[in-house]
């Protein structure tokens, strides 16, 4: 008993000293990360450049870059609309000036480039060297990814066409973007702590109030939009889309009559045959399930003539020997005909 | 109306729907022969299942069908279980025309058909940056490290078998993608739920709290307020996450979905789950958390994931998913099948919390009745509620009104849009409505 108690005490003790020590308590899970390892995962770049890595690259070499890696997406110009939203437009020399990209608020622009958005150029720095090219991530060298970034920037008007891109002006670069004073995070939507206390946002004071109104809430319910008419098939028909059975069923929207069931991968006439006859349960078409399968039978019978008439003997009075010791039980049951067309099918491979 | 004759699973009710006017006739005019004129001309073709079914029964009764009389099939020929070929519908789904490559887009879960709360992992939204893989788990590596040094005593690198050997946590939470319902903003524009609200989900993930592992590297929580997860496809996807959350314990480095891994579609072998924020924050196939003092405005958060507001600014680091409601059955591109009784049943969810009421308006939106809550009720997961509703065959406008445990009611489209304008792409979580016409056919519209 005393012994006992003493080792209780000491597993308290020892307890008591790992807990205080909390990097201890998963002893053997996990290792050091080398600074070579560091190095490799870390390419992260921030508002505040850390992260940057030194290079430069100018708008000659971006261009050839671009031409060569970006712009079978982009277009020549970072203008294309064909792949993903263009990258370049709707920026002026005077959203230049201000920090604002006007066409955000006057309606005027048809479209939003990433030049009307985005208000930091660490960001694209960061997403060309971390995500680009589309099919060959990773592979740019920091002068390249520099090159790139200036050829933008020359393309919105940016930075001239002789401009040299580095880790050394590109913070002078950032003092020139459109939109660098067009975000705001005065919003309830951080999850985390609120501006006055180092984080983000008002604390998570919501935009919005609705109160729950129960009874004559409103004098009438106005429809104010509806599906267009073009966009009720725009998806497929949707009968196919809500189960078959329930409450409900899915609304025709081609026009045609209905389809019987939803069309299952469709199965040949023969593959039903051997399902429904019992065969698929002791034979896989490219399987051993207990018997052997289809496609070993036809492997083991292909050569032989009599092949056919062999089979549908076999199969109707069953046997046992030829492929184990397990039984094929007499299937008797099944008619002539039947028993042809499915041997058939077998030799022909089962599909 | 839907023609009853052609209800699939019941029985005609007779005489008048069996019956010819002829044959009716003849019943006014007292001949009683004409039952067995109708059996003989049942019996004399089998193709004629009305008959049989409406003189002695249901045919799928009377006559024992195929699998009632014929050997099964035997275990294991799926090994892996599939969905009856029946539901061969309920997919995920692309909206045509949102996106033009599919290695950047998204597949929509087919809401319209789910049941509970849990999304079967086959069925979850998808949202990929630059497509997906099948990362062999054997060589897959997480690592924590800092973007200053000294923020932590020791950058450490886990492997699986690491993470797995941990003591787990398994919670069950919904996901919901930013641009969620983004396609409606301005106006209707597409005809199911599956479409308006199908970048949603909802699994029991089980992993590891992040803190458990930023404890054992020595982080700095004084210094460090920030984290930047990072993915390891080739998008290296990443976001910014406020340490609060972190300590919190919620965030959760997680291998299991509904109690097998993750698919390779939701990050395998391993994701972040950020319960109550937008999908994007969730990173996928996740290789790094840096953790700093400053937010990290990456691709994701500053030109993506921000929400245009009237005045011209975009809102940036919106991450909060806040309550809403959708009713999933019946909903858009839907047909009632009669008048008469139905389970009117949807899912409600908050990034804010548990949701604690949702009402129901059948008019749209003049008078509301309370749903019932169908249990559990879990923080930041959806949540299944149902009302009775008997159906006159009248015009109707079916709406959902989800309040969270904070108090917030979810909105109006009139009440987002005097705040939001019509461009923001994001957080759309306005009341949504269905009109259900005379016909039965349901379908998406806003009611301001």
């Amino acid at each position: 008993m005393s012994r006992f108690s003493k080792s209780i005490l000491v597993l308290a003790l020892f307890g008591a000293s790992t807990a205080t020590f909390a990097f201890d308590n998963y002893k053997g899970i996990g290792r050091p990360a080398t600074p070579a390892e560091i190095k490799a995962w870390d390419i992260d770049v921030r508002p505040d450049f850390k992260g940057l890595p030194k290079g430069s690259g100018n708008v000659d070499k971006g261009q050839e870059l671009f031409e060569e890696k970006c712009a079978s997406c982009h277009g020549t110009f970072g203008e294309s609309n064909e792949v993903f939203t263009p990258l370049i437009g709707g920026t002026t020399k005077d959203d230049i000036k201000t920090g604002r990209v006007k066409g955000l608020s006057s309606g005027e622009l048809p479209q939003r480039t990433t030049f009307t958005k985005v208000a930091t150029i660490s960001t694209v720095f960061d997403y060309i060297q971390r995500a680009m090219p589309w099919t060959a991530p990773k592979s740019l060298k920091p002068d390249d990814v520099y090159a790139i970034l200036a050829y933008m920037l020359n393309l919105a008007e940016i930075v001239p066409a002789d401009f040299t891109l580095s880790d050394q002006n590109i913070a002078e670069v950032q003092k020139l973007m459109p939109n660098r004073y067009g975000m705001t995070t005065d919003h309830g939507m951080w999850p985390g702590a609120p501006a006055k206390k180092g984080g983000i946002g008002n604390g998570g004071i919501p935009d919005v109030k609705n109160v729950a109104c129960m009874k004559n809430c409103k004098p009438e319910a106005k429809i104010g939009s509806t599906l267009p008419d073009y966009a009720r098939n725009a998806h497929g028909n949707l009968a196919e889309q809500t189960r078959s059975v329930g409450p409900v069923r899915g609304v025709n929207t081609t026009g045609d009559a209905p389809a019987a069931q939803p069309a299952a991968a469709a199965a040949s006439p023969t593959m039903e045959l051997a399902q429904k006859s019992g065969c698929m349960a002791c034979h896989g078409v490219n399987n051993k399930i207990v018997g052997p399968g289809f496609n070993e039978i036809q492997a083991r019978y292909k050569d032989q003539p009599d092949a056919e008439t062999r089979l549908v003997a076999k199969v109707k009075a069953g046997g046992q020997g030829v492929w184990g010791t397990v039984p094929m039980p007499p299937n008797s049951h099944l008619s002539d005909a039947d028993l042809t067309t499915l041997v058939k099918w077998i030799l022909s491979g089962a599909k | 109306m839907v023609d009853s004759v052609n209800k699939p699973g019941r029985l005609r009710p007779a005489p008048e729907n069996f019956l010819s006017e002829v044959q009716i006739e003849a019943v006014g005019a007292g001949r009683r022969d004409f039952l067995r004129k109708s059996f003989l001309a049942a019996s004399a073709a089998m193709a004629a299942p009305l008959a049989a079914r409406a003189s002695e029964g249901d045919p799928n009764i009377l006559q024992n069908p195929e699998w009632t009389t014929t050997l099964g099939q035997p275990v294991a020929v799926r090994p892996y279980g599939l969905p009856s070929k029946y539901e061969a519908g309920v997919i995920r789904r692309e909206s045509p025309g949102l996106t033009r490559v599919g290695a950047a887009s998204v597949s929509f879960c087919p809401l319209q058909n789910l049941f509970g709360i849990i999304t079967p992992s086959g069925l979850h939204f998808e949202r990929h940056h630059q497509g997906w893989h099948d990362i062999d788990p054997s060589k897959h590596r997480l690592m924590i490290n800092g973007s200053d040094p000294e923020f932590v005593k020791r950058p450490k690198v886990y492997t699986m078998d690491d993470i797995m050997r941990l003591p787990p946590v398994s919670r069950i939470h919904f996901i919901e993608c930013g641009a969620n319902t983004g396609l409606e903003w301005g106006n209707v524009a597409v005809p199911t739920v599956q479409y308006t609200h199908g970048m949603l989900s909802c699994s029991e993930f089980t992993g590891v709290p992040l803190k458990a592992l930023l404890d054992d590297c020595g982080v700095d929580y004084k210094k460090a307020r920030f984290i930047l997860a990072e993915g390891a496809d080739g998008s290296s996807m990443t976001r910014t996450i406020p340490m609060e959350m972190v300590e919190s314990g919620e965030v959760i480095v997680a291998y299991g979905q509904n109690g097998e891994m993750l698919r390779p579609e939701n990050g395998y072998p391993l994701r972040l789950v950020v319960p109550g924020v937008q999908g994007v924050s969730w990173v996928k196939w996740l290789r790094r958390i840096e953790v700093g003092d400053k937010p990290y405005a990456t691709k994701d958060e500053a030109v993506h994931y921000i929400d245009l507001m009237p005045s011209g600014l975009h809102r940036q680091y919106t991450s909060v998913q806040e309550c809403k409601s959708v009713i999933t059955t019946p909903s858009g591109g839907q047909q009632l099948l009669d008048k008469g009784f139905y389970n009117v049943s949807g899912i409600a969810w908050s990034g804010r919390g548990k949701i604690t009421r949702v009402d129901v308006s059948f008019d749209g939106g003049i008078n509301w009745q309370t749903a019932r809550i169908e249990g559990p009720v879990q923080n930041k997961a959806l949540t299944r509620f149902n009302i009775n509703w008997v159906w006159d065959g009248k015009p109707a406008l079916l709406q959902s009104r989800a309040i969270d445990e904070t108090g917030y009611v979810q909105p109006t489209y009139g009440q987002l849009r005097a705040v939001r304008g019509t461009k923001s792409i994001y957080h759309n979580n306005a009341i949504q409505s269905w009109k259900v016409a005379e016909s039965g056919e349901v379908s998406n519209v806003q009611v301001l």
